[in-house]
């Protein structure tokens, strides 16, 4: 299909683009002068430079690079003389911004994905509910950075060192991590956490695995009965769960020690394990049955007309086919366990303690940057995952002939 | 043909009817599909819904008073707690022989924590009157050795009160004591009652025989070999003040029949004090009503109590009654609790709309990419998300520092939004924003965008168009949304705890508190429950406008 090519005027420089730059000008002026006490001084100059920025744009429309660069390092060179480091830090982003802004209007470029019949007003709109969107982009992982910017902070504390601020050397080191990676303190809980999560997600993917082929049969009596109990652990709070097996497991565990003799530590994991991999079911049982909509039967009763029995089936034919589904719900199974904390600090004890209790109360108790460590690394680690489980889904949708995304 | 010349039913290929053989294979596939499902549902419902059900219990469960203090409840069922007078003697002795055997278990101080939710103060009396009951039994015991000394002997205990007729009785002692101890109490004891004793000396062979069940089994002795429990002298100073014990002891020949003589010879040598007067030495409040007030009222095996409590209210004599003013904090909670999540859910509304708007509207390749920075968060752990708050909202933190600096925000004066209301909201929007995106995103996916396009082209204004033709199609994933994160912000627990002071606590973390602090299980297991059946209402809601079934998971 080829698009209709349509040419956007460019707009005029004294009616539109000059006074739009300038009044962003002024705004960001009227913050910078705000930090020496002089808000309408700066908003004066703010203005100015706008004016200029505008100029620049209509006249050099064609230089668009080179200005832009210009711009940036003017406006940095200005806020290192005037603050510091930070100070030219926020020069080049509002010499970016404002260079872009300038050649963004001058060019028509924000007309660029609005119909050409729209009205002035309703071309504003657009534009700033997309801005307004960015907005909450940036709500959404702007508060993940600052605590990956300050797990390398040299000081014990929560908070920017001016020296971290001004990005000097001395206010950066690596001690977080190696407080992390080196003492029993931390390594522990994560050893623990590692041997809890995976025999949780055990339990919950082989089980609920044959559950959700077991569901997805054509003939099942009281179908939603069942799903709503397997679902459960999902929708009660987990704070009511962790009551509740408080409750139950402490006279368990006790039981378990006393008539088959088993060892107290051993105990205290499974007890763990168990809940934890009640608490992975649903995630598990939703993803299965979701590939098993898309699974084509007659490719099991092709198989057993070939003389395949139910298992060789099962695993040749079957597995294969649901196994994105199935590993997209034990990695959903893995995250409920390896990030919960409710139900262990209840159900848990001192020796089973894992990696989130250990945050946890860390941040309520001792606050030790160490934490942002960890939490860096977790952040790492759950991109990592987050780009497995998209691999995986596209996989899955080409596997099932559908359109690839 | 077969079929044709046939008059009966159509048979199946093996010559049985076929509707039979169809309902068989039916029947088959049932069970297989069952057969699969069995190993989960079992382990679901052994894992979680036994715990969920027996917390539900324990709300209403309120055994530990009638199992701990069996006898003293039997006799205060006579008193009544209107009378302004504190319970006659037979109450105090009931309890003197409960508290006996309690204390050997270290069981007295749980009722009296049990006892003191209800109305403080309870809990320092029952330690504190733990202590003095050996010396009260003591005083017999001394009396007694000083009158014949072979009382001081185990094996005139043991051949005084040893025979038997008396298995029942033994069976209910060692249920009682079981129920007290909350352990079995099964197996050999190598002593029998006699019935005879128990006839004369009712209360010495009862304590004597609870002394035999406890030394056996909990403590592993030889019951000939042990010096009784003073609570056993105690008993027989208690059977010797009745005139018609001592009447029998004089044509009594069984064995220490000398001995029980001389006791009887010499009875005012004995303490003469009632046992109210000895626990009103030991703690005047035994002579306060109001506390054995509290103790009738709670003394059924179930009770009301904690739901009430959960919702403000007291139990008393009277009946319900609102708790005092300064008490009532369950309903300001739950209310708290309530209006925050809808605050939140009303926040993720407003923030995800335009962002699933956009999702769902733009190049999907675009899309995917947008869709990674909804994802980012929602596979982040929680901790790191609530430590970035932590971070961020801090008076120290990123949004102060940045505030300060600009000029905005006066350095003596930095704003406070954290640990109260405002940052429980702030932190939790963020966390739960993703739960809200994700349904709405997949409902506005099947919009089709030429409906849009037709309003306009009919004359809508853009306003109209979305009002009037998009937003009531977007209704089902706002609804699905705006359930799934109120139900997931009423049970929050770890970020209101971390970000949310006093003021921006919720429901579960006065649970949490009654679990880990105060240990007032019954409280909140009361609590959870009202909070779950709010929960299991809103989710038949979720069920009704998006069914189970339809639950996604990260797009």
């Amino acid at each position: 299909m080829s698009d209709l090519k349509v040419s956007i005027p460019r707009p005029p420089l004294t009616s539109f683009t000059l006074p739009l730059t300038a009044v962003l000008g002024a705004m960001f002026g009227f913050v910078a002068g705000n930090v020496y006490g002089q808000p309408w001084i700066g908003a004066l100059g703010g203005a100015v430079v706008g004016a200029v920025m505008a100029f620049v744009a209509h006249f050099m429309s064609d230089r668009r690079t080179v200005t832009r660069w210009g711009t940036i390092a003017v406006l940095a060179i200005t806020g290192l003389l005037a603050g510091g480091l930070g100070a030219a830090f926020s020069g080049v982003i509002i010499g970016a911004v404002m260079s872009w802004f300038a050649y963004w209007l001058d060019s028509g470029a924000y007309r660029k994905n609005v119909p050409i019949y729209y009205t002035a007003g309703q071309t504003l709109w657009y534009n700033s509910f997309l801005f307004i969107c960015g907005l909450v982009f940036f709500f959404l992982i702007a508060p993940l950075l600052p605590v990956m910017w300050l797990s390398f902070n040299a000081e014990d504390f929560f908070t920017f060192t001016p020296e971290m601020l001004n990005f000097q050397a001395e206010g950066y080191s690596l001690k977080h991590y190696r407080n992390f990676l080196g003492t029993e303190e931390w390594m522990t809980p994560l050893k623990n956490s590692l041997i809890i999560a995976p025999f949780a997600t055990f339990i919950s993917v082989s089980l609920g695995t044959l559950a959700a082929i077991g569901l997805s049969q054509s003939h099942v009596p009281g179908r939603q009965a069942i799903m709503a109990i397997l679902i459960s652990p999902m929708i009660v709070p987990l704070i009511i769960s962790a009551t509740g097996m408080f409750f139950f497991y402490a006279p368990l565990g006790n039981w378990l020690e006393a008539n088959l003799n088993l060892d107290q530590r051993l105990v205290g994991y499974m007890k763990v394990i168990l809940a934890h991999a009640a608490l992975g079911v649903p995630f598990v049982i939703i993803t299965v049955t979701a590939t098993l909509v898309g699974f084509d039967r007659s490719l099991t009763r092709a198989a057993a007309n070939m003389g395949a029995d139910p298992i060789t089936t099962f695993f040749r034919v079957q597995m294969p086919l649901i196994l994105p589904g199935v590993i997209s719900g034990g990695l959903f199974a893995f995250i409920t366990s390896f990030d919960e904390v409710v139900v262990v600090l209840f159900v848990g004890s001192a020796q089973q303690q894992t990696l989130p209790w250990q945050m946890f109360t860390g941040l309520r108790e001792q606050i030790s940057p160490t934490i942002l460590a960890a939490a860096t690394i977790l952040v790492t680690v759950s991109i990592l995952l987050l780009a497995a489980v998209e691999l995986l889904r596209r996989r899955s949708e080409r596997l099932r002939g559908l359109s690839p995304g | 043909m077969a079929d044709t010349t046939q008059s009966g039913p159509m048979l199946a290929a093996d010559g049985s009817p076929l509707k039979r053989s169809l309902s068989r294979t039916l029947r088959r596939q049932k069970l297989r599909a069952l057969l699969l499902i069995a190993p989960l549902l079992i382990f679901v419902l052994v894992t979680f819904i036994i715990p969920i059900v027996s917390m539900l219990f324990r709300s209403v469960e309120n055994q530990i008073v009638s199992h701990t203090l069996p006898q003293t409840v039997e006799a205060l069922q006579e008193w009544d707690p209107n009378s302004g007078e504190p319970p006659d003697e037979a109450v105090y002795q009931a309890l003197f022989f409960d508290m006996f055997k309690a204390a050997e278990a270290k069981r007295h101080t749980q009722v009296g924590n049990r006892l003191n939710y209800e109305q403080p103060g309870l809990s320092s009396m029952f330690r504190g009157t733990g202590r003095s009951l050996d010396d009260m039994g003591e005083e017999f015991e001394d009396a007694l050795v000083d009158i014949d000394p072979s009382f001081k002997t185990s094996e005139f205990w043991f051949e005084l009160l040893s025979g038997e007729g008396a298995d029942s009785f033994l069976k209910d002692r060692r249920a009682k004591l079981a129920a007290m101890a909350g352990e079995s109490m099964r197996g050999d004891i190598g002593f029998a009652p006699s019935a005879k004793a128990l006839e004369l000396l009712p209360a010495t062979t009862e304590a004597y025989t609870d002394f035999a069940i406890w030394t056996a089994i909990v403590e592993e002795d030889v019951v000939a070999e042990e010096r009784p429990w003073e609570a056993v002298y105690a008993g027989l100073g208690v059977d010797l003040r009745s005139a018609e014990v001592v009447q029998q002891i004089a044509s009594y020949d069984g064995p220490g029949a000398a001995a029980l003589k001389a006791a009887v010879a010499n009875i005012d040598q004995l303490p003469q004090e009632s046992f109210r007067d000895m626990f009103a030495e030991s703690d005047e409040d035994w002579l306060d009503t109001e506390g054995w007030r509290t103790m009738a009222l709670y003394s059924p095996d179930y009770t009301t109590g904690y739901f009430l409590n959960s919702v403000d209210l007291q139990k008393t004599i009277e009946g319900v009654e609102a708790r005092p003013e300064t008490q009532q904090i369950y309903i300001k909670l739950f209310i708290r609790t309530l209006y925050m999540s809808l605050i939140i859910t009303g926040a993720c509304i407003l923030l995800g709309y335009p962002v699933a708007w956009i999702l769902a509207n733009l190049p999907l390749r675009t899309a995917n990419v947008l869709m990674i920075l909804v994802l980012l968060p929602f596979w982040t752990s929680l901790l790191v998300r609530t430590s970035a708050w932590k971070v961020l909202l801090q008076q120290q933190g990123v949004i102060n520092e940045i505030l300060v600096w600009l000029g905005f925000v006066d350095d003596a004066n930095r704003l406070i939004i954290m640990n109260n209301a405002t940052g429980t909201i702030i932190a939790m929007t963020h966390i739960l924003l993703p739960f809200m995106i994700l349904p709405l995103y997949s409902v506005m996916k099947t919009i089709p965008p030429t409906y849009l396009r037709a309003a306009k082209s009919l004359g809508a204004t853009n306003w109209t168009a979305f009002w009037r033709v998009y937003f009531p199609q977007s209704v089902p994933g706002i609804g699905a949304g705006s359930i799934l994160v109120f139900i997931l912000s009423i049970g929050y627990y770890i970020t209101p705890e971390i970000v949310g002071g006093t003021d921006g606590v919720f429901i579960s973390n006065r649970i949490a508190y009654h679990i880990s602090s105060s240990l007032n299980w019954g409280l909140a297991a009361a609590l959870g429950t009202i909070l779950l059946l709010v929960v299991l209402a809103l989710y038949w809601c979720y069920d009704r406008i998006v069914g189970i079934d339809n639950v996604k998971l990260g797009g």
